[in-house]
């Protein structure tokens, strides 16, 4: 009886993480959906800590407490502006939850494992090491712990590849003669250095990818645990985790006009070592440069601005600042929304979760399919903090690493406003034309203290009006 | 190959599929409350680790499984958590300008 009531609630618990995730598809049903995807998780957990199985409870509590804890803090006290880290060290724990069960399984059944089951353990321990240390070093990489430029180094595609293919190699003789401990042990090891290299070359504007990839990776390994100790719901959570980072990666490539095989392998960020070197190269243009108060000026007489908020904004944290200038300018009539190209910042989603804790209201984050025949007709682009999105390079520069990737038509409106730190460019490494053309303004500094500085100027010209 | 092994399979290709169709329908609005989300929903292994720690078999299985437990439990907890937390935060105009 007590099966069936276990078997019910894990049912039930599948059920409800589905409906869950299903709710996601609109911000007005999304609430409720965790509330329906937390209950499955209760009653899963409540059913198996009720089954005959456990027997002793005292280290279950104990994790349980340090666990809560652990995840209450982080989720209260985490700022919003720290979320690609939460979620890459979060993949890192998921996995090594799964490697963890794995290696236990191995050890307490390793002799007496079939072929099938092996395999799927491999799998297990596999994407659970990979991803163990992929996303630790995303994690280091993104809260800047170690430099988050690309590392390259000689022959480092053939070293991985080497590595991996060995890793293959291992794996398949372990399923032949499942009792190979030693092997069982190095295929771990190998796979949490493989975790660590191929993150190494990875850089800041390639994290949404990785993210994304690590997020599937983590999945798959629950997935397989659900294999091995034959759980259906840990399947088919693992499956709907593996699908869903599976899915944004190659939402992500795609925005980033890579191929979906160059993800799958891992092979994103590898830059050649020359590709900076052109756009140095021609650097004898000049860009015009403008103050505040020129910006000010152009607002001021705007019907119409779209805002394309990139990585820059959320390393000044100007997400307040823009929400209160886009505020003061929908105050003087005109309309004002923003563009989110799907890869700006370091993860899917990051502008519009910074922009919702300042307040912006979602029903102004447009999808570049919806805002971008509209820029044609509008008065000021503001770009703050965003340059390979917005980097005309792509529709036309054949030997430009953009090229081909979907931008935004920023340099369609009248005037373009860049707010940016300095004349550095993009992480491609490519020089951005837009910044040359005759109806850009580029206006230098901290994107913050910029913005803060027009709302000043903003309401100075309008006191001067009314007075 | 057993064949519990391949009815496992088949569960996990069709969860693959509907999970596909169901994650799709996500806006890019809200592609980080999902990443957060399905992250916590994983955490589900945290019914396996809860095994390994709590069965008795061996010393090892014990102390391990102690660790997976509290992975596992950071992520269901922090993670809903934080997926409510981001939640909250998007909201509609609350008038139509002009």
């Amino acid at each position: 009886m007590n099966d069936i009531l276990l078997s019910a609630a894990y049912l039930a618990a599948a059920i409800l993480f589905v409906t869950g995730l299903k709710a996601l598809n609109s911000p007005q049903t999304a609430r409720r959906g965790i509330f329906l995807a937390e209950i499955g998780m209760l009653l899963a957990v409540v059913g198996t800590l009720l089954h005959g199985e456990i027997i002793q409870y005292q280290w279950i509590l104990v994790g349980l407490v340090v666990g809560s804890t652990i995840g209450a803090l982080m989720a209260i006290f985490m700022p919003m502006t720290a979320m690609p880290q939460r979620i890459a060290i979060s993949h890192s724990f998921g996995a090594l939850a799964a490697t963890l069960v794995g290696i236990v399984e191995y050890y307490q059944r390793g002799l007496t494992l079939d072929h099938g089951t092996m395999a799927a353990l491999g799998f297990e321990v596999l994407f659970g090491s990979l991803t163990i240390t992929g996303s630790l070093m995303a994690f280091s990489k993104l809260q800047e712990l170690v430099k988050s430029a690309p590392v390259t180094y000689r022959f480092q595609n053939v070293s991985n590849i080497l590595l991996f293919f060995a890793l293959v190699g291992v794996f398949v003789f372990l399923i032949i003669r499942p009792a190979t401990g030693v092997l069982f042990y190095s295929m771990i090891g190998a796979g949490l250095l493989l975790g660590i290299l191929i993150v190494l070359p990875i850089g800041g504007a390639d994290m949404p990818v990785v993210l994304s990839l690590l997020n599937s990776y983590a999945g798959l390994a629950s997935a397989a645990t659900g294999l091995v100790i034959n759980n259906n719901v840990l399947l088919i959570a693992g499956a709907l985790d593996g699908t869903s980072g599976f899915f944004l990666s190659l939402m992500m490539s795609r925005a980033m006009n890579r191929s979906f095989t160059n993800v799958l392998f891992g092979a994103v960020g590898t830059m050649k070592a020359g590709a900076q070197a052109p756009g140095k190269g021609e650097e004898a243009r000049t860009v015009t440069r403008y103050t505040p108060e020129d910006a000010a000026y152009i607002l001021e007489n705007a019907q119409s601005v779209i805002i394309i908020p990139g990585y820059g904004m959320a390393v000044a944290q100007a997400q307040h600042a823009v929400q209160e200038l886009a505020a003061l300018l929908i105050e003087r009539g005109a309309t004002v929304r923003y563009a989110i190209h799907p890869v700006a910042g370091r993860m899917p989603g990051h502008m519009n979760v910074l922009l919702a804790e300042a307040n912006v209201p979602y029903d102004l984050l447009c999808e570049p399919e919806q805002i971008n025949d509209d820029f044609q007709g509008t008065d000021v682009t503001l770009v703050i903090g965003a340059n390979d999105v917005v980097n005309p390079a792509a529709r036309y520069k054949k030997d430009s690493h953009l090229y081909g990737m979907p931008i935004l038509n920023a340099d369609q409106a009248h005037t373009v406003m860049i707010l940016k730190r300095s004349l550095s460019p993009g992480f491609a490494g490519e020089d951005n034309e837009l910044f040359y053309e005759k109806q850009t303004m580029m206006v230098f500094g901290d994107a913050k203290a910029t913005l803060t500085s027009l709302v000043q100027l903003l309401k100075k010209i309008a006191v001067a009006q009314a007075g | 190959m057993n064949n519990v092994l391949f009815e496992s399979l088949y569960i996990l290709a069709l969860a693959g599929f509907l999970g596909f169709e169901v994650i799709r329908k996500v806006p890019p609005l809200l592609h980080t409350p999902l990443m957060s989300t399905t992250n916590a929903i994983s955490g589900i292994s945290l019914v396996g680790s809860l095994v390994a720690a709590g069965s008795g078999q061996s010393i090892v299985g014990t102390i391990l499984g102690t660790i997976a437990v509290t992975a596992a439990t950071i992520n269901v907890v922090g993670g809903f958590m934080i997926t409510d937390r981001m939640l909250k935060m998007f909201h509609r105009r609350e008038s139509t300008p002009q």
